[in-house]
């Protein structure tokens, strides 16, 4: 068991590596010139002159080799320091840092939503025998599934805002303010997880331990209990890896809908303003909570599944099967 | 009994040992034994699959009415004026903000322009932008799928921890990382979003080139003394292409909404173009006078992804049965 | 368990003489593509009370469906059309799922057919015993543990306490198997429906198992309704036969008669081409089927001459690394034989016994850890590139799963062809000349040629295979298992073709068989294999007659039909 944690863990480390790495190149080099990039491509590119872009690239060691630049950079990463955004100057952790807890919020709480609805839809809809019943559960998570988040929240500003006025349209007035950009961001998750779980559960249904369990003589109730949800919630679980790193993703479109302070609306203005260090700051943190959760999910596979424990690898092989 | 149980198997059975004893009993007689116990061969063939077609789709409405709004959708992108005559681009200020109405079915917006024809119109950017992205994905993931597949060894290990790399990033966020280093306008987005999904393409067809790899058929192949490249060419690519294209099918609707959530954040095209999303971000401004800007384009949005995706599960079932 | 009793009905028959299973006029429908199907027709089916009554036929014969519907558990597509189903007092097609629950598991269980998919594989071997106490209340809460392990020990499990808390992947198939019967007999039902309870063990476990089965029923009095498709495990084990085929009852009586005196066309087919139930028999040519195999070809080729030869093969498979040094499984130990050409040497064993490992190292498809491989003389060994690639051209290898082997997207005269192209034997005309001629060599007709293998039946499949198998004219072909996927009858008729074109062509054969009986049709020497190793090696003739080693002794008389001494008088008498 040590061992497979040791394993795992490595494996994550490996992985963020490499997510900076990406991130680096793809950010620094595929525009050809970060400092023209960053400094030239604003709003007014006229104001620098050729003298201060080469200051500026002495300054952030773009004068260096790259492979030197490389390595400069990443020992700093490891030592916690992505720089200083462009635009505020602050520095890269502190800023993100402190739109951590609002945007965690928004995104604890439309996983809640997520988990809730779509367990509860995956689970009726295996458990009812009417087929026109179950046929309209399952066609909700596609339905779901096929919405443009932008669209949802102003669908549901337009209508419990303006409307009725229920709820607040934009920013972050405590609870309540938190229940339209919260249903808005559950919605693909929710979507995700029914299907998965519907599709699990009634293909566990069919397997012949669920027959073995009807000819002992237990009831459709204790079946799905006892039975096939825990054979099923395997591939949800995993799943449950994927929603969570595109909940911070979507949290930059829907904060941007409800304009509410968070991670999400500081990504979009760092992309209109090609704040590349804030940029690629975002996008390690987006890897390492994507990470994190894998490795506990797959810290859990062992407890729900006593099979897996012998295949250390096997937790890997399901994630993404679902994407 | 799983296998006894489907009726089909019952059929098959019974026809397979009639139709072996009389193989038998005919054995070298030169007749055509088996054509009298078939009676699906020659002619009658053929009006047997027309007759089957027509009932697939007597069944589907609802697969009828996507493949017809999908069509819609193409002549839109290729022959906007055949569905709108109006000049999407031409406004007339006093017919601003009028709602939907028998000449004017999406309403008009806050220049007095049409917005259904600009709707109509803005196909051509969104179906361009989804085709690239589908075809960057398709192409990239499949080819590193397919060297991985075959390569094996310490080729297959790196490409395939680039591609959890890849899954690690938040593909949302990766989108934005690749749009803040090439910049903006369709094309680039569209590009942003494909390289997002390689690694969904990458890992079906690597998994289906190993499946298909070790399927007894091509050790057949090979063991009948046929070179690696000819069994590639002619066993494996042909069977393993299969889910990777359905692959393509089903992410064709994934991509719109990447597509369409990018150009809501104002990295599409720029503003006087009607596209998808940047119509719905400009209603956005009158959200709580204009609805119908909001939410008719989105709408489009909803019904184009749910379209694709419904022809797509059907693709995908007439692959499995194929198999 | 009192609830069973009675429900008000005052029985018009003395409880003693009625039959406990009583079915009548049964039928069964599924829906399927859009239309119905009817599985099972008008079946008549009586148990009584500890007794074993063997349902018998192949797959497809509705057998399975019949035994299911007993209980009512069909698929959501299947249901039942009409008919009766009366259980002690009570008619069970009408009881409501509430009521029919009380039965299931507490008056008749199941022992379902593959133990290796029947048990929840996240819970724990006694809980899933434990289940049956839990939902019929025959436990405390506190007592429900022990008495699980108290029914696991019943069942055959030795140290039933550590293997109560094992998950099902901790054991082994035949083990997995005693759990289900753990769990049939958990409430001590009246009646067990056994649905081809061990088919999917390797011949010696499956006797261990069903002769502990009869052992414990015996002991309580309850009935089993023994669902099989194997008619030498029917023999051995039931009172009474009942004959199933396509949804019908064509047959029923009590063991002894049917096999002695079967009326219907189809049993007695079905007697014919069960191969264990002639083995008794000195080569016995009982029916038309089975004739022409028992032709086994004497002198098609000179004797002696070698077309391929093993010597000290060794072959070692490295297990997964888990830490510490690195292990490996020897799956073939110092394996040497000779395939002669125009003859059959088959490899014999059970399965993990490396027989088909050895074929493939023969085939050189596995590379072999020690040992040589000759072919014709010529060292094959370490050959690679080209040349092996040309040795491709004079062995062939046909398949078990002919569902499995042939492309799904090619036609049948593409498969048939392609041995043909590789090499560029010929030009496309005369490919398919060759590709005909093949086909009606293995008694296809040439209509088959632009169909697809999905469309072809099991049987016809398997002759594709070996029409691909003999285009380039091979000196050796490697059959694999090649019948075991098929059905008796269906078997027959492909090892009386294999024969055929063994005496045509001259050709040699490494037939790997996991059953006797088949082998015993078909080779002309035996290598038997347990454990990687070759025990016992010899004629045919000889080492079924005379086997010297224990395993092959043991192997011989697990063999069903063959079991008991009043089956084998039996078999002879009919033979004569």
């Amino acid at each position: 068991m040590r061992r497979y944690v040791a394993g795992r863990l490595a494996q994550a480390v490996g992985v963020l590596w490499a997510a900076y790495t990406v991130s680096f190149f793809v950010l620094y080099y595929l525009p050809g010139d970060p400092v023209a990039a960053m400094f030239g491509g604003g709003a007014d590119a006229a104001t620098i002159n050729p003298a201060q872009l080469d200051e500026l690239r002495h300054r952030y060691g773009f004068d260096k080799p790259v492979i030197v630049q490389y390595f400069d950079y990443l020992g700093k990463a490891l030592r916690g320091d992505f720089g200083n955004s462009v635009s505020s100057g602050r520095s890269v952790s502190s800023t993100l840092g402190h739109a951590l807890p609002q945007t965690f919020a928004l995104a604890g709480a439309a996983l809640l939503l997520s988990v809730v609805l779509g367990g509860a839809l995956a689970i009726s809809a295996s458990y009812t025998r009417r087929r026109w019943l179950r046929q309209a559960l399952l066609s909700l998570p596609s339905l779901g599934a096929s919405l443009p988040g932008f669209w949802v929240g102003l669908m549901l500003i337009e209508l419990f805002s303006f409307r009725v006025e229920w709820f607040p349209a934009f920013g972050h007035g405590g609870l309540r303010g938190l229940v339209l950009p919260a249903v808005t961001l559950a919605v693909p998750g929710t979507a995700l997880l029914a299907q998965i779980l519907a599709k699990g559960l009634v293909a566990a249904l069919d397997e012949p331990y669920v027959q073995t369990a009807q000819s002992k003589g237990a009831s459709r109730w204790r079946i799905h209990l006892r039975h096939t949800l825990r054979n099923a919630s395997l591939p949800a679980l995993t799943v449950l890896g994927l929603i969570g790193g595109q909940l911070l993703a979507n949290a930059v479109v829907v904060e941007t809908v409800f304009a509410r302070e968070g991670l999400g609306r500081i990504t979009a203005s760092a992309v209109s303003t090609q704040d590349i260090p804030l940029v690629q700051g975002v996008v390690v943190f987006g890897a390492l909570v994507f990470v994190v959760l894998n490795l506990i999910i797959d810290l859990a596979y062992p407890l729900l599944d006593p099979r897996i424990i012998a295949s250390p690898r096997a937790g890997r092989a399901i994630v993404g099967a679902g994407a | 009994m799983i296998n006894e149980l489907a009726g089909q198997t019952e059929v098959t059975v019974d026809r397979d040992a009639d139709a072996d004893a009389d193989a038998q009993t005919h054995a070298y007689s030169h007749a055509d034994p088996v054509s009298h116990t078939d009676p699906v061969s020659g002619q009658p063939r053929r009006a047997a699959r027309v007759n089957h077609a027509a009932r697939f789709f007597v069944r589907r409405p609802g697969l009828v009415l996507s493949i017809i709004l999908v069509l819609l959708v193409v002549v839109a992108a290729f022959w906007p004026g055949g569905l709108s005559a109006r000049d999407p681009l031409r406004g007339h200020p006093a017919n601003s903000f009028r709602g939907p109405s028998r000449s004017h079915w999406f309403g008009t917006d806050a220049l007095g322009r049409d917005e259904y024809s600009r709707v109509v119109h803005g196909a051509q950017l969104s179906l361009k932008a989804t085709l690239i992205a589908v075809a960057v994905a398709f192409v990239v993931g499949a080819l590193i799928g397919l060297v991985a597949g075959c390569a094996g060894r310490w080729i297959e290990s790196l490409l395939m921890r680039f591609v959890d790399v890849l899954l690690s990033i938040p593909s949302l966020l990766l989108s934005l990382a690749l749009v803040t280093a090439l910049g903006y306008g369709t094309v680039k987005v569209a590009v942003a979003v494909g390289i997002a999904s390689v690694a969904a393409f990458a890992r079906v067809m690597r998994a289906e080139v190993l499946r298909v790899r070790h399927a007894t058929y091509v050790e057949a192949s090979r063991s009948c003394g046929g070179r690696w490249l000819f069994v590639l060419w002619r066993h494996v690519l042909p069977n393993a292409i299969g889910p990777v294209l359905v692959l393509a099918t089903i992410d064709f609707g994934a991509a719109i909404l990447a597509v369409s959530s990018l150009s809501y954040l104002g990295y599409g095209a720029p503003p006087p173009a009607p596209e998808w999303g940047t119509l719905v971000a400009t209603g956005r401004n009158y959200l709580s006078n204009a609805w119908w800007l909001t939410a008719l384009p989105g709408l489009t949005i909803v019904a184009t992804v749910l379209a694709t995706n419904r022809i797509s599960r059907a693709l995908d079932g007439e692959w499995v049965r194929q198999r | 368990m009192g609830a069973a009793a009675v429900t008000g009905v005052t029985p018009a028959v003395p409880e003693e003489e009625r039959p406990l299973l009583r079915v009548r006029d049964l039928s069964v429908s599924y829906r399927a593509h859009g239309g119905e199907v009817r599985a099972v027709g008008g079946v008549d089916l009586d148990v009584r009370r500890g007794e074993v009554v063997a349902l018998v036929g192949e797959s497809g014969s509705g057998k399975s469906t019949t035994s299911h519907a007993i209980i009512r558990l069909l698929p959501d597509t299947g249901w039942i059309d009409a008919g009766t189903v009366h259980f002690g007092s009570r008619e069970l097609t009408g009881l409501s799922e509430r009521e029919l629950r009380t039965v299931r598991g507490a008056e008749i269980s199941l022992i379902p057919q593959d133990p290796g998919v029947c048990l929840n594989p996240v819970q724990r071997v006694g809980e899933q015993v434990a289940e049956v106490l839990r939902i019929h209340h025959l436990s405390t809460r506190r007592t429900v543990r022990a008495d699980a392990i108290e029914i696991l020990a019943r069942a055959g499990f030795p140290d039933p306490a550590t293997r109560a808390r094992q998950y099902p992947h901790e054991l082994s198939g035949g083990m997995r198997q005693r759990a289900l019967i753990a769990i049939a007999i958990a409430a001590e039902p009246k009646l067990i429906i056994a649905d081809e309870p061990t088919s999917a063990l390797d011949v010696t476990v499956q006797r261990r198992i069903l002769d502990h089965l009869q052992e414990l029923t015996a002991q309580s009095g309850t009935a089993i309704l023994l669902v099989t498709h194997d008619l030498g495990v029917a023999a051995d084990r039931a009172d009474r036969l009942v004959v199933m085929s396509q949804g019908r009852v064509v047959e029923a009586g009590p063991t002894r008669e049917v096999l002695d005196d079967p009326r219907h066309a189809y049993t007695r087919r079905l007697l014919a081409s069960a191969p264990s139930l002639h083995i008794a028999g000195a080569r016995v040519s009982v029916a038309e089927v089975a004739a022409p195999v028992a032709e086994i070809p004497a002198q098609a080729a000179p004797v002696d001459e070698a077309v391929a030869a093993v010597t000290h093969l060794v072959k070692d498979f490295a297990l997964p690394h888990t830490g510490g040094p690195q292990r490996a499984v020897r799956a073939v130990d110092d394996v040497s034989f000779t395939v002669r050409r125009g003859r059959t040497l088959a490899l014999v064993g059970e399965s993990g016994s490396g027989k088909s490992t050895s074929a493939r190292l023969l085939l050189r498809l596995t590379e072999p850890s020690a040992g040589t491989i000759h072919f014709g003389g010529l060292d094959v060994t370490s050959l690679r590139g080209e040349r092996l690639r040309q040795l491709r051209r004079r062995a062939q290898l046909i398949y078990q799963n002919p569902y499995a082997s042939l492309d799904p997207r090619l036609s049948i005269g593409e498969v048939v062809s392609e041995p043909l192209r590789v090499f560029r034997v010929g030009d496309r005309a005369a490919q398919l000349a060759r590709v005909r001629e093949l086909l009606d060599r293995v008694a296809l007709p040439s209509t088959v040629i632009n169909r697809r293998p999905a469309e072809l039946s099991g049987g016809q499949r398997q002759r594709v295979a070996i029409a691909r198998a003999l285009a380039l004219r091979p000196e050796l072909v490697v059959c694999d298992e090649p019948v075991s996927a098929l059905d008796l009858s269906v078997q027959a008729q492909v090892l009386a073709l294999l024969a055929e074109l063994q005496n045509e062509l001259g050709v040699a054969y490494l037939f790997i068989s996991h059953d006797l009986a088949v082998v015993r049709q078909i080779a002309h020497e035996v290598a038997v294999m347990q454990a990687g190793r070759i025990v016992e090696q010899g004629g045919a003739e000889e080492l079924f007659t005379n086997p010297t080693h224990e395993y092959t002794r043991e192997l011989l008389a697990a063999i069903p039909g063959r079991g008991a001494g009043t089956t084998e008088g039996r078999v002879s008498g009919h033979a004569r």
